[in-house]
């Protein structure tokens, strides 16, 4: 309970506050700068990986397409070239030879056609019933008739479906003819819908002019559909280098952040681009964040707990063994100030003793009288005697009383003090003690000084201190002891300036250590100086000392004044 | 044995007085000073004493100074230093200087009385040896 209130005090308070905010940054900020370190560089490198990782998965997926396209084009290349005009165009041959390829390579000729330079086709096998389609309007036509060999964009044509064609023109038999094949969309389709990653990472084709070559199979949203803005940049872009693997990262068009990697096809006039959203890429980080975030408020939090449990732990020792550093102090004041006192009894039991004898030669001298019997002429100096007693009687009890003054306990109930008075008594109580030693003692005190709030008998001690230790330099050689008060701001100064041998300079630092003492053993306990220090700085005054060897020592003792006191002043 | 001749030295002067009158009153001859220097002018007036009774503490010049400067001129003359219980070891300090006791201050009077006369008696003993020394070397030298 006790503890509990001392720890309520400010100073504890603010040093608890110190510990704890101590602890908090020494562990929490390294902690902080080390994870986000770590967490950072795990970032970039995992960004990385994650780009490198889909630039490879880009661009085996843009090799595996356009080695199939390239593949399908020889396929037909090399059909035209070893049946020739004559076979192929016989359509029961033609058929043959789609079951042929669909069995040796799988399903992804859907039909093949032969067709003459004027775009009649003149045979054709497979589902649709195409039998004599005119071809001469279509775009591929015009192309292969130009380019040797041509593999078309998607488009709908005459069966209403979509899908694309490869197609080869042969210059055989004195005649120019095309064989053509359609390429099953799905087989197509389903090598670019393989390149499915995490959730929302899926691929899909674009022509030049932006449309999409290929579908997603499982029905996606509207949102996640290519939107043309987004690609316009890829496609001019990619133009520029075929073979080159882009990777960008923009908002889609539902607004979510995605990674786009783009790489061109069949020469650039296709574009490959795989679409993935960030969050969805970077999933695995966004766990490793989260568990960082854990271990991150979690730390911290074990960090403040033990901070607020260890500080209240050393305030609580240091208020423990502040207690027992203050019981020790008094007791070492209490001790300096018996031995202080003990040194004023030494003076006062000589001032003592004197009326004391002269008390006892006079009732001597008294009952010398009465041996000779009660003689008339006697009584007058019977009188006198008496007198003499009584007014020796009263010197004892102005010495005694004095000294009760100092012999009572220490106490440091603070109370209103008139320092004047205080020094006055302390001056009287020297007198004495002064006089055998030949100091004149004089004082020059301000007057209507405020009073002081503090403890009596520690200021007391500190004054009877401070005037022992002057007349104990001027023991031998006599001098005068100057007192003075005066006040400046919020202080009052008392001067006691001694003109005793004085401290040489290399002590003077040393005058207020504990036990600091050039007096001869068993003469000085080196506490009080010490002791005053003490007893001042507590008061939160201070004291100063000018001392010059030879000549004199001066301390000046600055006491504050409360404040209430000063306002009122 | 004729009177003693004591000088009572204390700075104060109602023990002084009354001291006197009591000492006085037992046929001792009393001379009176109130500080070292005094004591020693008045030593040096008067041939006739025998005993100082000294008090310790003085200001200025103190019990030890003026008994080590009575010793050093009037070696014969003897002191019993009076002093407070304070005050014992300095009157230890001045037996080894040469005093002839030391007495607690307040005295008793028989004691004070029994010192004086003491210290008279052996004083004047001395005295009387030198005197016999004197008388001796002065019919050694005439030739007796």
């Amino acid at each position: 309970m006790n503890d509990e209130k001392q720890l309520a005090n400010p100073y504890y308070q603010s040093l608890n506050r110190k510990i704890i905010l101590t602890i908090i940054s020494v562990s929490i900020i390294p902690m902080i700068l080390v994870s986000s370190t770590i967490y950072l560089q795990f970032r970039s490198s995992y960004h990385e990986k994650v780009y490198d990782h889909l630039r490879e998965l880009v661009g085996k997926h843009k090799d595996d397409i356009d080695n199939f396209l390239r593949e399908r084009l020889t396929d037909i290349r090399i059909m035209a070239r070893s049946f020739g005009y004559k076979s192929l165009s016989n359509e029961s041959f033609l058929q043959e030879r789609l079951a042929a390829h669909q069995q040796e390579y799988g399903p992804y000729f859907v039909d093949l056609g032969v067709i003459n330079s004027k775009g009649e086709q003149i045979a054709y096998a497979g589902p649709f019933k195409l039998g004599k389609a005119q071809y001469s309007d279509a775009k591929w036509f015009n192309e292969v008739l130009r380019d040797k060999y041509v593999i078309s964009d998607v488009f709908l044509g005459l069966r209403g479906l979509p899908h694309f064609i490869v197609a080869v023109r042969n210059s055989t038999d004195d005649q120019t003819w095309i064989l053509r094949a359609t390429i099953d969309f799905v087989a197509f389709n389903t090598l670019v819908e393989n390149m499915r990653l995490g959730q929302t990472g899926f691929a899909f084709i674009l022509n030049k002019e932006g449309k999409p070559q290929t579908g997603p199979i499982t029905k996606p949203s509207l949102s996640t559909l290519p939107n043309k803005n987004i690609y316009n940049e890829f496609l001019s872009n990619s133009s520029s280098n075929p073979k080159e693997i882009h990777i960008t990262v923009k908002p889609d068009s539902a607004n979510h952040e995605s990674i786009y990697v783009t790489a061109g096809l069949k020469n650039g006039s296709w574009l490959l681009v795989y679409q993935q959203r960030v969050a969805d890429a970077f999933a695995d980080l966004d766990k490793t964040f989260k568990i960082t975030s854990i271990i991150m408020l979690l730390g911290p939090l074990a960090v403040i707990i033990m901070a607020f449990t260890l500080s209240r732990m050393i305030v609580k020792r240091i208020a423990i063994s502040d207690e027992e550093k203050q019981l020790m102090n008094e007791t070492v004041v209490e001790a300096g100030r018996l031995a202080s006192v003990g040194e004023l009894a030494a003076g006062v039991a000589h001032e003592i003793n004197n009326p004391v004898a002269i008390m006892v030669e006079e009732a001597g001298w008294l009952g010398d009288l009465l041996e000779d019997g009660c003689k008339d002429e006697n009584i007058p100096e019977f009188n006198r005697a008496i007198k003499q007693i009584k007014t020796q009687g009263k010197r004892c009890k102005e010495i005694t009383q004095k000294l009760l003054s100092f012999a009572r306990k220490t106490d440091d109930t603070v109370q209103d003090i008139e320092i004047n008075e205080l020094l006055e008594e302390l001056v009287a109580l020297s007198a004495q003690r002064a006089k055998y030693s030949l100091v004149e003692i004089t004082t020059n005190f301000e007057k209507n000084l405020p009073l002081l709030k503090l403890s009596l008998s520690e200021l007391q001690q500190v004054f009877l201190n401070l005037i022992n230790n002057a007349l104990d330099a001027m023991e031998v050689s006599g001098g005068s002891l100057k007192l003075a008060t005066r006040q400046k701001e919020k202080y009052i100064i008392v001067e006691i300036c001694d003109t005793g041998e004085g401290i040489p300079e290399a002590n003077l630092n040393r005058i207020f250590d504990p036990f600091f003492t050039t007096k001869s053993v068993g003469k000085g306990s080196g506490l009080g100086l010490s002791i005053c220090y003490g007893i001042i700085d507590k008061m939160q005054g201070k004291i100063e000392v000018q001392s010059t060897v030879g000549k004199g020592t001066t301390f000046n003792v600055f006491l504050p004044i409360s404040s209430e006191d000063l306002s009122g002043t | 044995m004729t009177a003693p001749f004591v000088l009572l030295v204390d700075d104060e002067v109602p023990f002084v007085e009354t001291m006197t009158k009591r000492l006085e009153k037992r046929e001792v001859n009393v001379e009176t000073a109130f500080s070292g220097q005094e004591a020693l002018d008045a030593l040096d007036k008067s041939r006739d004493i025998d005993v100082v009774i000294l008090d310790v503490k003085m200001p200025g010049m103190d019990g030890i100074e003026t008994l080590q400067k009575i010793k050093s001129s009037h070696p014969l003359i003897e002191v019993v230093m009076l002093t407070a219980h304070a005050t014992v070891e300095t009157a230890i300090d001045g037996m080894k200087l040469g005093a002839f006791d030391y007495l607690m201050k307040p005295c008793d009077m028989k004691q004070l009385m029994a010192k004086i006369e003491e210290a008279t008696h052996k004083k004047r003993k001395q005295e009387e040896k030198i005197r016999e020394a004197r008388v001796q070397e002065v019919i050694s030298k005439r030739g007796f």
